[in-house]
């Protein structure tokens, strides 16, 4: 604003009255101090759970499984081994299930089904499976897989139920970055003779799976926190187990486990699981994140 | 047809042997062609088959319960008495929709608050940092949220909810009565901050829509920073933030793990806020272990009544979302949807 060219007149005009400015201030404020407000949370969880977790860190924390007897032997509770081990081959299988899924489903979306009345549906269906119920997803796996098998507890049931909860996030973040691959790719492609498959296979997902690797990535993550549809899937056992059908243990159900005790020292040990998980997870987060910032497309 | 160079050059070349054009390609080569195509279809479909069937299922598995009890009075009785086989899942509901709406209630200003201060009034340089912040609460697991729910954050905040719950004892259901270390406070309170990612990410992404015309428009009429947001920005999203508002509701109503740490797992309705109570989620995890027969059922029951709430508010939102989308011109599921950024924050 020139000043010096405005007379005091205009200069009155064009003020903005002092009621309007303190209002400005003290919402601008407001906002402000809400967005503080929502950062205190995440300050407070990452210092608590280093604080809590960090001490528990020992030399035998990761390298013993568990033990049964936590309410005498206050002192030999074991670690969380089978913890960690259980929650990697349970969410190996999931993702080994769900990325190839997904990347379908998103594919036939993107390059067939586009805007079809079935495609339509199909899309509404992934956003149904978003918005279930992590528990409901264990619900579903142990009413086909226990009850209608008359079977028991085991890893890959588990892994079924994670599976199921990854996918729309696999499927929805797919199918965006697959919708970012430039057109003119597909159709030099096409000119030149290739076939439909050929076009898929060599060019829009090459192109594609930089992108779509931080979404897999992303579902990873999710399907690594979650407790609820474990809990009747896989179960909860002390021991390391590679096999996929008997029970098995993992990070989050054996925090869940571990809260619920009386013994401080395995309350202590839910809080060394829970970093081991946080990190894990955050590890997983970063590397999506950098990935998505390498690639061209998204 | 002729007009196009390539088709008549295709029609008028000569055929080989079995009547095919030379530029076709021969049945066999275009078989993987079909085995892709119709492979992935057969993909696509599974997905929809598998959800009906599951769908079916847990019908199925729920009936027993619902034909005891009726669907009416299994919904809306105020008894959940395992030993007496009785099964009224009202107080349930009561705590499944409480510490939901408490979480609505406390998280959407906080979360849209954080959108437009990342937005529109934070420097260029704290945009990206802050950004990450509040998306990394989404990387924490929920049974995370529970343990430093009960262990850190219910034991230091009871005094002041008793203080509260005195002042406001002339309120019925807030105030009154004895404050327990888990309650439907703490609960909505927690799931608050579990929600603040998604609804902050969608808001912040409908935000970034708005054309900088509007508020270039009521910035040069003499507006102010927050009459611009209030006048320019607020009401072109409105739609787009209740679409995620309603989304983080969902969620809400579906989390299990901290709410079955945090809500107390008590199964009457609580006398007030800062009572213990239950929820439909914490019922199934917590009771669904030992449970045998008609209990078992009524906890499937109770899931079945679980994913049809959040199927009628994720419909609602999507809806929304769609819609807010639709009315600023923008069309296909990129624009529809919460996209990678929803699908992050979603995570």
């Amino acid at each position: 604003m020139s000043a010096q060219s405005a007379s005091p007149s205009t200069l009155e005009r064009f003020a903005v009255s002092s009621a309007r400015r303190r209002r400005d201030r003290v919402a601008r404020g407001s906002i402000l101090a809400a967005t503080a407000l929502a950062l205190i949370p995440l300050v407070l969880i990452v210092y608590y759970l280093l604080e809590k977790g960090l001490g528990s860190w020992s030399t035998g924390f990761f390298t013993t499984d568990p033990t049964g007897n936590t309410f005498f032997k206050t002192s030999s509770i074991g670690g969380i081994k089978s913890a960690i081990l259980g929650t990697i081959e349970i969410v190996a299988l999931a993702s080994a299930i769900a990325v190839p899924v997904g990347v379908g489903v998103a594919l036939w979306l993107v390059e067939y089904g586009r805007g079809s009345v079935f495609a339509q549906l199909v899309r509404f269906f992934v956003d149904v499976l978003t918005g279930v119920p992590s528990i409901v997803f264990g619900l579903f796996i142990y009413i086909v897989l226990i009850v209608g098998t008359g079977g028991t507890y085991a890893g890959y049931k588990g892994s079924l139920a994670l599976s199921l909860l990854m996918l729309p996030v696999v499927i929805r973040s797919a199918e965006v970055v697959l919708q970012l691959v430039p057109s003119a790719l597909r159709e030099s492609a096409l000119a030149l003779g290739a076939p439909r498959w050929k076009v898929i296979a060599r060019v829009v997902l090459p192109t594609a799976l930089p992108g779509m690797v931080t979404g897999v990535l992303l579902a990873v993550a999710r399907g690594a926190g979650e407790t609820a549809p474990l809990l009747f899937t896989a179960a909860y056992t002390h021991l390391t187990t590679f096999n996929l059908g008997s029970f098995m243990n993992s990070l989050p159900v054996q925090i869940y486990n571990d809260v619920t005790s009386p013994t401080t020292a395995v309350v202590n040990r839910a809080w060394g699981a829970a970093l081991t998980l946080v990190v894990m997870i955050l590890l997983l987060n970063i590397v999506a994140r950098l990935i998505s910032r390498r690639s061209r497309v998204a | 047809m002729t007009a196009n160079p390539i088709a008549r050059a295709v029609s008028a070349s000569p055929t080989t042997g079995g009547g095919r054009l030379l530029l076709q390609r021969s049945p066999l080569a275009r078989l993987p062609d079909t085995v892709v195509r119709y492979g992935l279809t057969a993909l696509a479909a599974l997905i929809l088959a598998l959800i009906v069937y599951f769908f079916v299922r847990l019908v199925g598995q729920a009936r027993p319960a619902f034909a005891k009890e009726g669907v009416v009075s299994f919904v809306f009785g105020n008894d959940w008495n395992v030993n007496a086989e009785h099964f009224g899942a009202l107080p349930l509901l009561v705590g499944t929709l409480i510490t939901s709406a408490l979480a609505l209630l406390i998280g959407v200003p906080v979360a849209v608050a954080a959108a437009i201060y990342a937005t529109e009034l934070s420097p260029r340089r704290l945009r990206g940092p802050l950004t990450v912040l509040v998306d990394l609460l989404a990387a924490v697991p929920s049974v995370v949220y529970g343990l430093w729910g009960i262990f850190f954050l219910a034991p230091k905040l009871q005094g002041t909810e008793q203080w509260v719950a005195d002042r406001l004892s002339f309120i019925p259901f807030v105030g009154g009565g004895l404050v327990t270390i888990p309650n439907y406070f703490i609960t909505g309170l927690v799931l608050a901050v579990m929600i603040l990612p998604i609804v902050s990410a969608i808001s912040r992404e409908v935000m970034t829509t708005v054309p900088a015309d509007h508020k270039e428009a009521a910035l040069g009429l003499g507006a102010t920073r927050w009459e611009m947001i209030r006048l320019a920005v607020l009401p072109y999203c409105r739609s787009g933030i209740v679409g995620g508002a309603m989304l983080g509701l969902g969620r809400a109503i579906g989390e299990t793990i901290a709410v079955t740490i945090l809500i107390g797992d008590a199964p009457q309705l609580g006398h007030h806020l800062f009572n213990q109570g239950y929820s439909l989620a914490a019922v199934i995890a917590n009771e669904f272990g030992e449970a045998q027969g008609l209990h078992r059922s009524a906890l499937f029951a109770a899931g079945l009544v679980l994913f049809v709430l959040t199927l009628l508010v994720n419909g609602l939102a999507r809806g929304l979302v769609i819609r807010a989308a639709r009315a600023r011109g923008q069309s296909g599921p990129a624009a529809a949807g919460p996209g990678v950024a929803g699908a992050v924050a979603g995570a």
